[in-house]
């Protein structure tokens, strides 16, 4: 039995259609993620998820009851980890968590324990005393997923966890809800970014405008909607768009990007490599394999981030 | 999911989050009933760090209202008021009208800044606690603290020989019920408004202060010029002092009028805990 059931989920305000007739399951353990560039629906989908936006029509079922009807009990169930840091920042670590506690009505006797354990979880044991208004973005985001843990909640929400995280501290939140991943803990995850969904997630839709342009796991979308490799090549602005036309007679499908343009073939490098032989002469290349990017950009014709 | 405590699931060296089987029906059962509590012990607890400040705040304030108008001012009116000495008759004024503007300054920009700025309404609307019953939790760890800087008042008001009675002690839930009389209208208020602007300096400057001023705490409302004594009559402050003087030098209040005061207090506090219930779902579930 899927732990989260969405059908024709549609949320309207006034004219503005957020989420536009969506339907997706989400089955226990999985990791499920809501991909999509800002404004795309996904924070708002994620909050009709806890009960704590109405829907406007559609059914849904969380953990098998209406969140609507019954949000307490179907946030009692749930961990939140919200985009926007909502740590107390004039307590210490170690007490936003025990005070969190407290809004589930948890024993002080149950929360220390945990607090402490927590901690170590996310890797903060040493700032344990420390004000959160001293903690770097990466601790912050680190404190407020042990946060969303203090319930040991069945299923994760988790709205952009690393967006404005540096590399370093998105690899260690990667690390940590992999963990989780791995606990069994279900995690639904929003995000902007190709390699978090391929790195986070088992499956995915794809969201755009309020709608799911696809779904499957990373590994099925690239499948389907992109080539196995990507060549990048740049001319220069002034010399890309005279290029296309050259280019295109070497394969089935190709993007002018503003900065580049992108070749989608199978075979890459010998793709570079006849470019090359008819001295084309890009100023820079490069081959890749396809990423959640490419199918992104198929299916809509715009980049996940603007 | 349930895992013995310490278990390493993964096979590493790496801690785990431990699932003890936690009966999450159970917690929203309680939830339901007892999510007010749960959201005041919250407030409570998050305002650990605040504790010295507010404590010195508490005590600080009598002293220097007490020993300006109780025994400055005071020494000057060398005749009685209300039939018994100045201090004897401002003492009970100074200590609702104090309590019931902090209750004031609580009802207007820590709720605003809640939304806002600090952002713990969002992170408690995460949590089996519903708007209303933080509305409601607002209220009771305010009161609680109220209480606690009433009573504050009163012990330091001892020392000055403020009050001639021990029942002069009921002061201390009166000024209660004056500051939420106050309070839970502003929260309210507060709750409603998206952005920043002047009206917390037009409830201070525009409402606070000339209840202050105007509401019979440093001289009977019934000596002011008649056109001013509505300013009395729709402040909490006003009927909260009249009731502090019956019960603490026995003023002369008709049977009646004790009823009016304690009524209006009632409806302000009940009215505003239901405004405040329904502008803080409002504000969250959208």
């Amino acid at each position: 039995m899927p732990v989260i059931e969405a059908r024709e989920l549609t949320k309207t305000f006034g004219d503005f259609t957020a989420v536009d007739a969506i339907s997706f399951e989400v089955a226990p353990g999985e990791s499920f993620g809501l991909l999509g560039p800002n404004g795309a629906g996904k924070s708002t989908t994620m909050r009709i998820i806890g009960g704590t936006s109405l829907r406007t029509s559609g059914s849904l079922t969380v953990l098998g009851l209406d969140p609507e009807a019954n949000g307490p009990e179907v946030r009692a169930s749930l961990g939140v980890v919200p985009q926007q840091d909502s740590l107390d920042e004039e307590l210490r670590a170690r007490d936003n968590l025990i005070v969190y506690g407290r809004y589930f009505g948890l024993p002080l006797s149950y929360l220390k324990p945990k607090a402490d354990e927590l901690l170590e979880f996310a890797q903060l044991t040493e700032k344990a005393t420390a004000k959160v208004s001293a903690l770097s973005g990466g601790m912050k985001r680190r404190l407020t997923i042990a946060r969303g843990l203090v319930n040991e909640p069945r299923i994760l929400l988790l709205d952009e966890p690393t967006t404005g995280l540096d590399p370093q501290a998105r690899h260690i939140l990667w690390d940590r809800l992999f963990r989780l991943k791995e606990q069994g803990v279900t995690l639904v995850l929003t995000t902007h970014f190709m390699d978090e969904a391929e790195q986070l997630c088992d499956r995915l839709v794809v969201i755009d405008k309020g709608r799911i342009v696809a779904e499957g796991s990373p590994r099925e979308l690239i499948q389907r909607y992109s080539t196995r490799e990507v060549v990048e090549v740049r001319f220069g602005s002034s010399r890309n768009a005279e290029m296309e036309g050259v280019l295109r007679s070497m394969t089935d499908r190709l993007e002018v990007l503003p900065d580049r343009i992108l070749l989608y073939d199978d075979a890459g490098e010998a793709l570079l490599d006849e470019i090359n032989r008819r001295g084309l002469n890009p100023l820079t290349s490069l081959v890749r394999r396809s990423s959640l990017e490419d199918v992104f950009l198929r299916l809509t014709g715009r980049s996940l981030i603007d | 999911m349930t895992r013995p405590e310490g278990s390493d699931a993964v096979g590493t060296a790496q801690p785990v989050v431990t699932f003890s089987g936690m009966d999450h029906a159970a917690l929203a059962r309680r939830t339901r009933r007892w999510g007010w509590v749960q959201y005041a012990r919250y407030r409570q607890a998050a305002e650990k760090p605040f504790f010295w400040t507010a404590f010195v705040t508490a005590l600080g304030n009598p002293v220097l209202y007490l020993v300006a108008m109780g025994m400055g001012l005071g020494s000057i009116v060398d005749t009685d008021v209300d039939g018994v000495s100045y201090l004897w008759f401002v003492a009970p004024g100074l200590l609702v009208a104090t309590v019931v503007s902090t209750g004031a300054q609580f009802g207007t920009w820590p709720i605003f800044g809640g939304f806002k700025w600090m952002k713990n309404y969002l992170a408690a609307q995460a949590t089996p606690v519903e708007p209303w019953q933080m509305a409601i939790g607002e209220g009771v760890a305010i009161s609680v603290r109220m209480f606690v800087q009433a009573l504050l008042f009163w012990l330091v008001g001892l020392a000055f020989g403020a009050w001639p009675s021990v029942g002069s002690l009921a002061i201390v839930p009166i000024a209660m019920l004056g500051s939420m009389a106050m309070f839970a209208p502003l929260m309210a208020y507060a709750a409603t408004l998206e952005e920043e602007g002047l009206q917390f300096n037009f409830v201070q400057r525009l409402v606070v202060m000339p209840m202050f001023l105007f509401a019979g705490t440093f001289f009977p409302l019934a000596s002011m010029p008649v056109y001013l004594q509505w300013i009395g009559w729709v402040s909490p402050m006003w009927h909260g002092t009249q009731l502090a003087r019956v019960v603490s030098y026995g003023a002369s209040v008709p049977a009646w009028l004790i009823v009016v005061h304690v009524v209006f207090l009632v409806a302000c506090v009940v009215g505003g805990l239901l405004a405040a219930a329904r502008t803080f779902t409002r504000r969250l579930v959208r």
